[in-house]
C-alpha cells in the first residue's frame, strides 16, 4: 500500500509544521506561476480547438480556397501549432507580442501606452471604492435593519442590476450634456496637463466606482457582520469594554482577512467593467484596443490583452491570497 | 452575613422566530429568585431549555440574542443592576462581576496573545497597572495549574489545548479580583480525565480567592463537588432550591430525585460471551494523510449482548465503528460477522451484510434527512430490503412507532417538529426495520439531556431482550458503561487497553489508564473531588 | 408557504418579470410596428404614435424594445438554463463521486475561472462565426463555472451530513443519494443562485450586444439598440437611454426576487436541525 509520494507528502508536512507561513506562500506563489502558464495554453492553443476554420470565417465573404491558403501562409498559420505557442510565449516572455494583423505595427507599443492608462483609470476607481464600500458597510452595520441598512441595501440592489453602459451614458446625459460639467469623450494623450487628465477621467472613474461599489459594499457588510457576531466579541462585551474599544481591538484584526477576499472577488468586475467604460467614454486604453481588435479578429492583440488581463487578475487573486494567510495568526505563530 | 447577590422574581422573555410563521414573544424565565454569599457558590442545574444560561448572563445585565429581561430585580451588594445606565453596567463588567464561557475555544480573539486577554479589562477599567495585572495573571495561571505558567501569557489561543483555554478562561475571569464569577457550563466540553482537574483547579482558586460564583451545569454529580447551595430548574421555574447535602441526599422533589438517581439501575451481566456474532481481529487502520488511528485491536462482540468501547476523544473508538462499517478500509487484519469475512471497503459488501449491521448516530439532527416525513425515514428500508410497499408498508412502519414509544400520529411528522429525544427514537426504527443482527450505536446519548438519554437506553436495552440483537455501544460515559454493557472494551490512543467482560474490567486490578477512566468518573456522592485529589496526592507523595 | 408572507419587493419582481415575459411571447401581437420597420425620420421625439419616439434608422423605438424582449429573454433563459444544467451536473457529480473526479473537475472549473468572463468571451468570439446558437453555448459554458462552485458547495455541505452516509451505508446507488437526498435539501439555495444567473445572462448578453459581439443586426435587442443609439447622447437625443432603462429594469426585477430567495433560505437553515 506504499504511496510513492508518501514519502514527499511527509516531508511537507514537517516543513508545514514548523514554517507553515513560508511553505504556504511558495505553494501560492508557483500556483499562480502554474495558473498563467495554464491560461497562456487555453488563450493561444484552445482556439485553435474551436471548431471553425479561422482563416474562412477571417475572410468572411471573399473567401475561395486561393485567398484562404494565402492568408494561412501570410499569418504564418500553416505551421505546426506547438511551434507557434512557442514561439509566441518565448516572445511573450521578452515582451514581444508579435505585430497587428490589422496594422502591422508591433502590439506592444501600443500595449505599454495603454496598459498604462487603463491601470491609472482601475487605480483611481479601486482607491475610491475600497474604503467606501467598507465605510458604507460598517454603517449598514451599525444601522442593521433600520431605515439607513434598508435604504443602503434597496440603492446597491439597484446599483447591481444596471448594466455598466447605462451608468455611464446616464452620468454623461446628466453631468456632460445637460450639466456641462464634464469632458466627453475622455480622449487622454502623452504630456497632458494633470489637472486636464483628472478632468477627463472623472465620469468614468465615477462611472467604475460605481459599478463595483454597489457588489463590494453587500460582501462587506455580509463580513463584518459574520465578524461582529463571533463570540469573542460577546466576551469584549462581557468584560465590559466600549463599543468602540471592542471594534478597534478585536473585531477590526479578524475582518482584515474577509475583506480582503471580498476585495478580491470584485476585482473581478474592475477588470471588466474597465473594458465597458473605455469603450462608452471612448478612453485610449486596452480595454478599448481589445474590443476593437475582437471586431476586426486582429488576433495577436486579442491573445495579448487576453493574457495581459488574465495575468493582471490572477496576480491580484494571489495578492489578496497572500494577505489572507499572512493575517492569519494559526499560521504566523505556528504550534 | 450580607447577601453579595440577591435576585428577586427575575423575569426574562425572548423573541422566536419559528419557520414560516409570525415572530412570538415567550417567557423563559417566570420569577425566580435566590441569594448568595460571600465566598459561596451556588450551582444552577437544569436540563436543556432550563434558563440556567439566561439567569447567569442576568448576573451581568446581558441578554444573548433576542433574550430582554423583562421584570425583576438584580441586587448585587444592594443595587439592583437592572436599572443602572449603560455606563454603569459596563463599569461592572469584568470588574465586579465576571463570566466564564462554555466553549473558550471560541471566545478568546485568536488574533491576540492570551495574556493580553487576560489582563484587558483589569486594564481597562483602571484596577491595576500593567505590571500589576501581569503579576496576578500569572499568579492566576500558576493556582490554575497550567503549564509554564510564567511564560504561558505568550501564547496564542490555537497553541494550547481545550482544557487549558478553558483555566485562562478563568484567569481572565479571576484578574481582576470580582466579587462574583459566573461559570457557564465550564467543563461540558471536556474529557473526563481533563475535566476533573479543571474542576479540581476552579475550586482550588475560589477557595484561595474567596471569590463567590455561580456554576451553571445539567451534570448534577459534578455541581455537587463544588457547591454549597443548588438550585434546580426546569423550565424556566425552581424545582427544588436548597443546600447541596439536602438536595443530593434527600432530594424533596421527584423530578430532582430523578435526576440524582440517573444512572443507578444496573442490569445483570450476561454469562456466556463466547458466541461471537461480530469479531474484530488485528486491525489497524490509518487516515488518508497517513496518520495511523488504530493499532492492532482485536474484540468481539457476543450475540445478543452489549458491548461498550469506552475511551476519550482521540481514542479511536468512533474510527473503529468506521472500519467495521467498510467507510474506512484497513491495512491490516480483519473483521468478521457470523463466521464471514466481510469485505474491507463499503461498497463491496452485499446488500444482505448491510442490511444486517445498522448504525445509530450521534446527533440525530444530522441523521435524517429534513425533507423527509418520520414515515418515509423509517419505510426506506422496509422498501430497500424487503420490497415492501404501501399498505403492509405503513403498517410496519406504525408497528415500529409503537415499539419506540411513539405512535400513529407521528408518521407524517418532519424531523424539525420532533424533540431531541423523539429524534433519536425515530432513527432507532429506522435501524430496527432492517431487521440487524448487530446495531453499532456511536454515542447516541451524548447530545441529550440526562432523563431523556436515560429513556432512551431503556428503550434500547428493552429492544435487545425481545429481538436478541447485539450492540457495539460507543460511549464516553462510564455511568451508562455501568449500567447497560455485558462487556467492556477501552480504548487509548488507538490502542485496545483493555477487553473482556464487565466485571472483569471494571474491578481491579486495572492498567493506569482504566484506573485513571474510571476514577475521574464524577459521583453523586458529596467530598467525592476531595477524597480523588488526596488520592492522587498520596500516590505521588509514595513514588 | 403563504402568499401574504412574500414581501413587497419581491411581487414587484414578479410582476415586473411575468410583464417582460408577457411581452416576449406575445410580441408580434402587441407590437404596434415591425422590428426592421422603417417608419419615420431619424430620432423623432415620442408623439401619439410613435409612443417612445424612433431610433437612428427612423424605426419605432416601442415596437424594436418589444422584439427585443423577445430576442434578450430567450436567448438569457435559454443561455441560463444550459448553464445550471452543466454546472449543477458536474458540480454534484464531483461532490458525491469525490477523489481524482473531484480533483479534475474542479482544477478545470479554476482554471476556467482565472480569466475573467468577458475577457474570455472576447478571446472566444474573436474565433468563432457569428451564430446565436454559438453565442448561447458560449455564454452558458463560460457562466456554468460559477454554477459549478455554488453547486459543489451546496452539495458537499449535505453530503457531508450523517444522512447521506446513511443512505450509503444502506447500500443506495449514486443516484438515488443525489437526486433523493441531496437535491431536494439544496432546491433553496439553487433556485437562488438560478435567479442570479439569470440575472447575470442579461446583462452579459446586453454588454456583447453593445459591443457588437452579441446578437447581430438588425435584430432587435436591447443592448443592441443601445449601441445603435449612443451616437446621439451628446446631442441631447436620449434614444439610448430607454433599452438600457428596461435592461435595468428587468434586472432591478429579478435581482428582488432572488433577494427575498436567499432570505429564506438562511431562515430555513436555521430552522431545519435546532431543537
Amino acid at each position: 500500500m506504499a504511496n510513492p509520494l508518501a514519502g514527499v507528502y511527509a516531508a511537507r508536512h514537517r516543513l508545514k509544521e514548523s514554517h507553515p507561513l513560508t511553505v504556504l506562500i511558495v505553494e501560492r506563489l508557483g500556483l499562480s506561476l502554474l495558473l498563467l502558464w495554464a491560461v497562456s495554453v487555453l488563450i493561444f492553443a484552445g482556439i485553435e480547438a474551436l471548431p471553425g476554420d479561422f482563416a474562412q470565417t477571417y475572410l468572411g465573404q471573399s473567401a475561395t480556397p486561393q485567398s484562404i491558403a494565402n492568408i494561412r501562409a501570410d499569418l504564418g498559420l500553416d505551421r505546426p501549432i506547438t511551434t507557434r505557442y512557442f514561439e509566441w510565449l518565448g516572445g511573450v516572455v521578452q515582451g514581444d507580442f508579435g505585430n497587428s494583423w490589422a496594422s502591422g505595427a508591433p502590439v506592444t507599443e501600443q500595449i505599454t501606452k495603454r496598459l498604462g492608462n487603463s491601470l491609472f483609470l482601475a487605480f483611481f476607481a479601486a482607491a475610491i471604492s475600497v474604503p467606501l464600500a467598507v465605510g458604507l458597510g460598517m454603517v449598514a452595520v451599525h444601522y442593521r435593519n433600520r431605515i439607513p441598512d434598508r435604504v443602503i441595501n434597496i440603492l446597491s440592489l439597484a446599483a447591481i442590476s444596471l448594466p455598466e453602459f447605462f451608468i455611464g451614458y446616464l452620468l454623461i446625459v446628466f453631468f456632460a450634456v445637460q450639466l456641462g460639467v464634464a469632458t466627453f469623450p475622455s480622449t487622454v494623450y502623452d504630456g497632458m496637463p494633470w489637472s486636464e487628465r483628472m478632468a477627463a477621467i472623472a465620469l468614468p472613474t465615477a462611472t467604475l466606482v460605481m459599478v463595483v461599489l454597489a457588489h463590494m459594499m453587500r460582501m462587506t457588510r455580509a463580513a463584518i457582520i459574520s465578524v461582529m457576531s463571533s463570540a469573542y466579541m460577546e466576551t469584549a462585551e462581557l468584560k465590559g469594554l466600549g463599543a468602540f474599544k471592542a471594534i478597534v481591538k478585536h473585531a477590526a484584526p479578524n475582518a482584515i482577512a474577509p475583506i480582503v477576499n471580498v476585495v478580491a472577488l470584485n476585482l473581478a468586475y474592475l477588470v471588466v467593467g474597465v473594458v465597458v467604460v473605455e469603450v462608452v467614454f471612448v478612453y485610449p486604453g486596452m480595454g478599448q484596443y481589445m474590443v476593437d481588435a475582437v471586431t476586426v479578429r486582429d488576433m495577436p492583440v486579442v491573445q495579448a490583452c487576453g493574457l495581459i488581463f488574465a495575468a493582471v487578475y490572477i496576480l491580484l487573486n494571489m495578492v489578496a491570497d497572500l494577505v489572507a494567510i499572512i493575517a492569519n495568526p494559526r499560521l504566523r505563530h505556528p504550534r | 452575613m450580607p447577601d453579595l447577590l440577591s435576585v428577586r422574581d427575575l423575569r426574562i422573555g425572548a423573541t422566536i422566530f419559528p419557520p414560516g410563521e409570525d415572530p412570538q414573544d415567550i417567557d423563559i424565565v417566570h420569577g425566580i429568585s435566590f441569594d448568595l454569599q460571600k465566598g459561596k457558590v451556588l450551582g444552577l442545574i437544569g436540563e436543556s431549555g432550563a434558563g440556567k444560561s439566561t439567569i447567569g448572563l442576568a448576573a451581568l445585565a446581558y441578554g444573548r440574542g433576542g433574550v430582554r429581561i423583562t421584570g425583576g430585580e438584580v441586587l448585587l451588594d444592594g443595587e439592583d443592576i437592572l436599572s443602572m445606565n449603560k455606563k454603569g453596567i459596563r463599569s461592572i463588567r469584568g470588574a465586579r462581576v465576571c463570566y466564564v464561557a462554555q466553549s473558550a475555544a471560541a471566545s478568546f480573539n485568536p488574533a491576540h496573545k492570551l495574556g493580553d486577554q487576560v489582563i484587558e479589562s483589569s486594564i481597562e477599567h483602571g484596577l491595576m497597572t500593567r505590571e500589576e495585572a501581569r503579576k496576578r495573571a500569572d499568579y492566576l495561571f500558576d493556582i490554575l495549574g497550567l503549564p509554564d505558567p510564567h511564560n504561558f501569557g505568550d501564547r496564542y489561543p490555537h497553541q494550547v489545548s481545550g482544557g487549558q483555554l478553558q483555566r485562562a478562561m478563568t484567569a481572565m475571569a479571576l484578574c481582576s479580583n470580582p466579587e462574583l464569577i459566573v461559570f457557564d457550563e465550564p467543563t461540558t466540553a471536556l474529557d473526563v480525565t481533563t475535566q476533573i482537574d479543571v474542576l479540581a483547579a476552579i475550586k482550588n482558586a475560589i477557595e484561595k480567592t474567596g471569590t463567590a460564583a455561580l456554576y451553571i451545569t445539567h451534570d448534577l454529580a459534578v455541581v455537587a463537588q463544588i457547591s454549597d447551595d443548588i438550585m434546580v430548574l426546569r423550565n424556566g421555574d425552581t424545582v427544588e432550591y436548597g443546600p447541596v447535602q439536602q438536595i443530593i441526599e434527600n432530594p424533596r422533589q421527584d423530578y430532582t430525585k430523578a435526576l440524582v438517581n440517573v444512572r443507578q439501575t444496573k442490569l445483570a451481566e450476561a454469562r456466556d460471551q463466547s458466541d461471537a456474532l461480530l469479531k474484530v481481529e488485528n486491525i489497524s487502520a490509518a487516515y488518508g494523510n497517513g496518520v495511523q488511528v488504530l493499532h492492532d485491536v482485536s474484540l468481539h462482540v457476543p450475540r445478543g449482548q452489549t458491548l461498550a468501547v469506552v475511551g476519550e476523544s482521540g481514542s479511536g473508538k468512533s474510527t473503529l465503528a468506521r472500519v467495521i462499517t467498510g467507510l474506512l478500509p484497513p491495512f491490516e487484519g480483519k473483521v468478521t460477522f457470523v463466521d464471514e469475512e466481510l469485505s474491507a471497503e463499503q461498497k463491496k459488501r452485499s446488500r444482505d451484510h448491510l442490511r444486517r449491521i445498522q448504525l445509530i448516530y450521534q446527533m440525530a439532527d444530522t441523521a435524517m434527512n429534513p425533507r423527509q416525513t418520520v414515515g418515509q425515514i423509517i419505510g426506506r428500508p422496509l422498501q430497500f430490503y424487503f420490497g415492501m410497499r404501501g399498505a403492509a408498508r405503513k403498517a410496519k412502519v406504525i408497528e415500529l412507532l409503537d415499539e419506540i414509544e411513539m405512535g400513529e400520529t407521528f408518521y407524517d411528522r418532519y424531523p424539525a417538529e420532533l424533540s431531541g429525544g423523539q429524534k433519536q427514537r425515530v432513527a432507532i426504527a429506522r435501524a430496527l426495520a432492517a431487521k440487524p443482527e448487530l446495531i453499532l450505536c456511536d454515542e447516541p446519548t451524548s447530545a441529550l439531556d440526562p432523563l431523556v438519554a436515560e429513556g432512551i437506553l431503556d428503550l434500547l436495552m428493552r429492544l435487545q431482550k425481545e429481538r436478541q440483537v447485539s450492540y457495539l455501544f460507543i460511549t464516553h460515559d462510564i455511568a451508562i458503561v455501568r449500567a447497560i454493557a455485558d462487556s467492556v472494551a477501552v480504548m487509548l490512543q488507538g490502542k485496545l487497553v483493555d477487553f473482556g467482560p464487565r466485571s472483569e474490567v471494571l474491578n481491579p486490578p486495572f492498567d493506569d489508564y482504566t484506573d485513571l477512566l474510571l476514577k475521574s468518573v464524577p459521583e453523586m456522592k458529596l467530598g467525592w473531588l476531595e477524597n480523588v485529589l488526596a488520592t492522587r496526592k498520596m500516590e505521588s507523595a509514595g513514588h | 408557504m403563504r402568499l401574504r408572507e412574500i414581501p413587497l419587493t419581491a411581487w414587484i419582481g414578479i410582476l415586473g418579470i411575468l410583464f417582460a415575459f408577457f411581452c416576449a411571447v406575445f410580441a408580434s401581437l402587441i407590437a404596434p410596428f415591425g422590428e426592421r420597420e422603417i417608419v419615420a425620420g431619424v430620432w423623432e421625439p415620442a408623439n401619439e404614435l410613435y409612443l417612445l419616439g424612433t431610433d437612428n434608422l427612423g424605426r419605432d423605438l416601442l415596437s424594436r424594445l418589444i422584439y427585443g424582449a423577445q430576442t434578450t429573454l430567450f436567448v438569457s433563459l435559454a443561455a441560463s438554463i444550459l448553464s445550471f444544467s452543466i454546472g449543477i451536473f458536474l458540480s454534484f457529480t464531483a461532490a458525491v463521486s469525490g477523489g481524482p473526479i473531484d480533483q479534475g473537475l474542479s482544477r478545470l472549473n479554476d482554471l476556467m475561472m482565472s480569466i475573467p468572463t468577458l475577457i474570455f468571451a472576447l478571446v472566444v468570439l474573436a474565433v468563432l462565426p457569428q451564430n446565436i446558437f454559438i453565442l448561447i453555448a458560449v455564454m452558458a459554458i463560460l457562466d456554468s463555472t460559477r454554477v459549478y462552485r455554488l453547486g459543489r458547495a451546496v452539495a458537499l455541505d449535505i453530503a457531508v451530513m450523517e444522512f447521506v452516509e446513511a443512505a450509503k451505508l444502506r447500500g443506495e446507488g449514486r443516484m438515488w443519494i443525489i437526486f433523493r437526498e441531496i437535491l431536494p435539501n439544496a432546491l433553496s439555495p439553487l433556485l437562488a443562485e438560478f435567479g442570479l444567473r439569470f440575472a447575470f445572462s442579461i446583462l452579459f448578453l446586453s454588454t456583447l450586444s453593445f459591443l457588437g459581439l452579441g446578437i447581430q443586426p438588425p435584430a432587435a435587442d436591447w443592448g443592441g439598440m443601445v449601441k445603435d443609439n449612443k451616437d446621439g447622447i451628446i446631442f441631447g437625443i436620449q434614444a439610448a437611454l430607454i433599452p438600457g432603462g428596461a435592461i435595468a429594469a428587468l434586472a432591478v426585477c429579478v435581482n428582488m426576487v432572488v433577494d427575498w430567495l436567499l432570505k429564506r433560505t438562511s431562515s430555513l437553515k436555521g430552522g431545519r436541525g435546532d431543537a
